[in-house]
């Protein structure tokens, strides 16, 4: 019990922590791809920190729900991030649900985000909200399809027990249904976390915003906290894509060395996957918003051929 | 004079509830009055199955009738035919032969033709009761052709006899009976193509009416569809199951395309109604796969499924229909993009139209994410189908609840976000003043039961399934686990909602007890929204729903058949000035073009066909006298 | 795809560390400046009050490779509710006015305001026209000014690292 809340502890650290270096070492390395020395890695951290300073200027027409939505969002990320395996294979939540409650915590977050867009009454609010539900919706189907996949193969759908049992699978990475899924996951992640060629991060034009649209109105720690919880959603898109994909390194046994390992192999694969996005998103335009349905659609089909790969073959 | 009728139709609804859970417990009853009906007489028998929708009847008739207790006079007049209508909809679930079970359900569809009638003056109205009559009447002549049928076939009317006999049939004659019976049920749950009825009755009626209709009414054809598939002709081949299953998938897909589109606030509940029957069916359709297969435990899941859904619907969208009644009784209006605001005016309305959104969007750790997600286990169970058909239809079950998922939540932020928050958009929504107390105890009373029923599925899945292993036999248990995890599948998955919610809960309250420790100054200013330093700050430059649509309204431009209308006008002296726009984007039902429309024209060609042989011509009448007469003596 | 991303690895980076000397001594003190006040994080939003873009150009140009002000934790924003600072360029035309001073409003506290450029300071080019309010100063309390017309983004860094040094006295 004693060990099972110091692992709590150490994973809810090492996500919440971790999630803005990782954003800043996305932002580095895309910066040093197009020739920027770019900023610190570590610079995400001197911004949150600064906004927990600032004063927080609220719209007069918005509601209880603006200043909630903060705090919601915050909530579901960190419940989410004890549901990943992020270097223990049985997180601590594990028995509480799967990815089917993670994809449904995502939306929850996206539901109350979506409300604060449209709480303030501005026009940009509302167009972030319409086309992020609109996202999110049509990328459910594929995550849950792909997921499935990997759970038809593995037997069990708790997350923790998919890792350990494709762990001891020596070829994995060749399987071609595992591929597909990979690949189906990896444009969802790009969707649901707001990242080209989906929605540009760094956008200042709002009728080409999706996501950032949506937090125009937000100021000082509302900001803040905005901003950690898109970090740690991101960090736990990039983690379930390395753990459920290449399960490799997970510890099943809660010793300080091997948990070092684990988090050694864990920033391995989030370096390489991180590399990979850094150079698709400088290499990529934005897509037209009407593309994007095509694109998730795409992805849909890639995960449906990954389970009816797996079925076929069984 | 109100309060004494609605009380005691409230009170029926309290009888109710304490016998159907009397009956789930295990308890049974039965009256007989062989005199009152002909063909088999009054038979009402209560078993577990029967009991469960009792219950659910009942449940929803205490809040709607508390309700309906400080409604407005012009929409709680029909006190008697409401009384009537819940005493019918107790009778369906107990009826136990032919004749009780069609008088109890025409009873029922007669007095809710009357309360959907409430505002006899308006075209539309009579036009959505005309259509409900019509559409409930065929789904009617389809129930009596499969019951009497059956009773031919068996021998008898009565249902415990055809639980008997059924195996016994030609297949051909039990899946005959099969389509008529699942036809007439699946009308009434208004599932698609059936189910044009329902956006038109549910917003003409009052809101009370409504919610009892949308969480019970339509929730008894899902009980008629269970006992035809599961209980009275036995096990059935694997069809059956696939069909309920398609039905179910593209019932819910459509149902909610066709709500994100809605801008009337209570047509837009009454879509999603059609959406959440069909994830009802799509565990029940399930349930039915696997027993024509063979599992029995895997149907049980797949029905405990359905029923927990069915429970969830009913509480959460009796919730949503009563807070849009509050809305429309204080703003005057249905239409979304004439609301806004109404958080500030009516705050116990939007919390309680909060709670039921998130419950309908399937959000943890509320009551409907728990049962959708007991509907995509189920629906996963499909590895142990060997059939590539079958899995390739289950894959497909799957994908259209994970996009239902999904769109109902864009919906909710839809009706909720434009209706409640920012601005006003009319000096209706600026002038609404907050509820009665009467509806905001209803409201709570629901609310309270979606989080209950949210956080509970350790104590409400086993009762479930002990009622859905009452319907099939030789099934065990397939969940198990303690009072905080429920672990179902032979450990295939695992659900702990208490455990959520309190995880969510200390997750919500450290971080801002965290912050107040951290940094002191708390400085909060008040200002306008972010305009880009616009002058003007109007409703106007709000979002409207129609715009929040358009994202949809684009993807899935197949269902709707949208054209686009824009007028605009011109100041005389200059076409550089605008002096008005008026933008419209009408979406039509792919249903009434395709299907109703040539299905009507035909009708009416036939009729017109036959109505030549009334040439008026009373020597052609004594003809046909004469020559019917030469045909019976030769017949017989 | 691949084109744009082999063209820009070739030629690397091409950030000026200390090509003039100038820039990066200047660079460090921002940096430092900006450490203490703002933690090592600086997010301006740019408010243009009429002016003719040429401002504009020197700013975009500080975001470049080349002049590359992430580096120091400068980073632009769209919304002044993100900010902590106002670049504003531009004479102030009267149809500009209010709105820049609802921009100022909207800025959460502490923030400072630099008026860039001559048309910044007092009208510049435009000033005693009857269209424009002659000066930023006019609307919202200025902190700093960086003249030039325009003002070079070498000039600009200065001016940053100015205003900063201003507000700590």
């Amino acid at each position: 019990m004693i060990v099972e809340a110091g692992v709590a502890i150490v994973q809810l650290m090492v996500v919440g922590l971790g999630a803005p270096l990782l954003l800043g070492m996305l932002r580095t390395v895309k910066a040093r791809l197009v020739g920027r020395r770019g900023p610190r890695p570590w610079q995400p951290y001197a911004d949150l920190w600064k906004l927990l300073g600032k004063e927080v200027v609220v719209s007069t027409t918005s509601s209880w729900v603006f200043r909630a939505t903060p705090y919601v969002l915050v909530a579901t990320v960190l419940v989410a991030a004890l549901i990943v395996p992020v270097f223990v294979a049985h997180p601590p939540l594990a028995f509480a649900g799967n990815i089917i409650l993670l994809v449904y915590l995502f939306m929850l977050a996206t539901f109350f985000l979506a409300l604060a867009g449209l709480d303030a009454g501005s026009a940009f609010g509302g167009m972030g909200a319409s086309r992020e539900v609109a996202v999110a919706a049509l990328a459910e189907p594929t995550i849950i399809v792909a997921v499935f996949a990997l759970a038809l193969r593995a037997d069990t759908i708790d997350l923790g027990r998919v890792v350990e049992r494709f762990g001891h699978e020596p070829w994995l990475a060749a399987n071609p249904a595992h591929l597909l899924a990979f690949a189906a996951f990896f444009i969802v992640m790009l969707a649901e976390t707001g990242r080209l060629p989906v929605d540009n991060p760094a956008t200042h034009l709002e009728l080409t915003m999706i996501h950032e649209a949506m937090v125009l109105e937000y100021s000082g720690r509302y900001l803040a906290l905005v901003e950690w919880a898109g970090a740690i959603k991101f960090f736990l898109f990039m983690t379930l894509l390395a753990n459920l994909f290449f399960p490799w390194g997970l510890t099943s046994s809660v010793g300080p060395g091997a948990m070092l390992l684990a988090l050694v192999a864990l920033g391995g694969k989030l370096a390489v996957l991180t590399g990979a996005v850094a150079v698709l998103e400088t290499s990529v335009a934005k897509l037209r918003l009407f593309r994007v349905p095509e694109l998730l659609a795409g992805s849909f089909a890639l995960a449906f051929l990954s389970l009816m790969a797996v079925i076929l073959v069984q | 004079m109100n309060g004494l009728v609605y009380g005691l139709a409230a009170f029926v609804g309290i009888v109710a509830t304490a016998l159907g859970c009397y009956g789930m417990v295990g308890g049974t009853g039965a009256v007989r009055l062989a005199w009152l009906v002909p063909l088999g007489g009054l038979d009402l028998t209560l078993d577990s199955l029967g009991a469960f929708f009792l219950a659910l009847i009942g449940f929803a008739a205490v809040p709607t009738s508390i309700y309906a207790m400080a409604a407005p006079p012009d929409e709680s007049k029909a006190r008697f035919t409401f009384l009537g209508f819940v005493l019918s909809m107790c009778l369906v679930p107990l009826a136990a032969n032919t004749m009780t079970f069609v008088i109890a359900w025409e009873l029922m569809s007669i007095t809710s033709y009357f309360l959907v009638l409430q505002d006899r003056e308006s075209r539309s109205s009579v036009y959505a009761g005309w259509v409900y009559a019509v559409m409930t009447h065929a789904g009617l002549a389809c129930l009596l052709a499969g019951m009497l049928l059956l009773g031919a076939w068996t021998g008898s009317p009565r249902f415990e006899d055809w639980r008997a006999a059924a195996p016994a049939l030609a297949s051909g004659a039990r899946s005959g009976a099969f389509i008529l019976l699942a036809l007439g049920f699946a009308g009434k749950a208004g599932v698609i193509p059936l189910h044009v009825w329902l956006p038109l009755a549910h917003p003409a009626a009052p809101s009370h009416v409504s919610a009892l209709m949308s969480g019970v009414m339509i929730k008894l054809g899902v009980y008629g569809l269970a006992r035809v598939s599961l209980d009275w002709l036995g096990i059935g081949p694997a069809w059956w199951g696939l069909t309920i299953l398609i039905a179910g998938a593209a019932s819910s897909v459509i149902g909610v395309l066709y709500a994100l589109v809605d801008h009337d606030l209570k047509r837009l509940l009454a879509f999603h109604s059609i959406e959440n029957v069909g994830i009802i069916l799509l565990g029940l359709g399930s349930s039915v796969v696997f027993q024509a297969a063979g599992q029995p435990t895997l149907a049980l899941l797949g029905l405990t499924a359905a029923l927990y859904h069915t429970v969830n619907h009913a509480a959460f969208k009796a919730l949503l229909f009563l807070g849009a009644g509050a809305v429309v009784h204080a703003t005057g209006t249905r239409n979304m993009e004439a609301m806004g605001g109404l958080i500030k005016r009516m705050p116990w309305t939007a919390a309680c139209f909060l709670v039921g959104s998130a419950a309908i969007a399937a959000l943890p750790p509320l009551n409907g994410f728990v049962s959708e997600w007991l509907t995509f286990v189920a629906l996963f169970q499909n590895r142990h189908l060997s059939s590539i058909g079958l899995n390739l239809v289950f894959v497909l079950g799957i994908a259209s609840l994970a996009l239902t998922g999904g769109l109902a939540m864009a919906c909710f932020v839809k009706a909720f976000g434009i209706t409640f928050l920012a601005l006003p958009r009319s000096d209706a929504a600026a002038s609404a003043v907050e509820a009665p107390v009467a509806t905001r105890l209803a409201m709570v009373m629901l609310a309270a039961a979606c989080v209950g029923l949210g956080l509970g599925p350790t104590v409400i899945v086993p009762a479930l399934g002990a009622v859905g292993a009452s319907v099939l036999e030789r099934a065990a248990p397939a969940m198990v686990g303690d009072w905080l995890t429920l672990e179902v599948a032979g450990g295939y998955a695992s659900l702990s909602a208490l455990a959520i919610a309190i995880a969510l809960g200390a997750a919500f309250i450290v971080p801002m007890a965290a912050l107040r420790l951290v940094r002191a100054p708390h400085r909060t200013r008040d200002y306008e929204t972010w305009g880009c330093g616009r002058i003007v700050q109007t409703a106007r430059m709000e979002y409207t729903a129609t715009a929040f649509a358009s994202p949809f309204k684009r993807v899935f431009d197949f269902f709707y058949r949208t054209t686009t209308r824009l007028d605009i006008e011109f100041h005389p002296q200059s076409r550089f000035f605008v002096q008005r726009i008026e933008y419209e984007n009408h979406t039509s039902s792919i249903f009434h073009d395709w299907l109703y429309r040539p299905a009507l024209e035909l009708l009416r060609a036939g009729a017109r066909a036959a109505g030549g042989l009334q040439s008026g011509s009373a020597n052609l009448y004594l003809a046909y006298i004469l020559a019917a007469l030469l045909l019976m003596l030769v017949l017989t | 795809m691949f084109r744009q991303l082999r063209t820009a690895l070739r030629a690397g980076i091409v950030t000026e560390p200390a090509a003039a000397r100038e820039i990066e001594r200047i660079g460090e003190r921002l940096a430092s400046e900006i450490a203490r006040l703002f933690g090592r994080s600086l997010a301006i939003r740019q408010v243009d009050a009429g002016s003719c873009n040429g401002c504009e150009l020197e700013i975009g140009g500080l975001t470049a490779p080349h002049y590359d002000v992430e580096r120091f934790g400068v980073h632009f924003v769209a919304s002044p509710r993100h900010a902590d600072c106002l670049l504003v360029t531009g004479p102030v035309t009267r149809n500009m006015a209010e709105a820049l001073r609802r921009t100022w409003e909207a800025t959460p506290d502490p923030k400072f305001v630099i008026a860039v450029g001559d048309c910044g300071r007092d009208g510049g080019v435009f000033r005693g026209s009857y269209a424009v309010l002659g000066g930023v100063a006019e609307v919202v309390p200025v902190d700093a000014v960086i003249p030039g017309c325009p003002p070079s983004p070498a000039a600009l860094l200065a001016g940053l690292l100015d205003a900063i040094g201003r507000q700590r006295r």
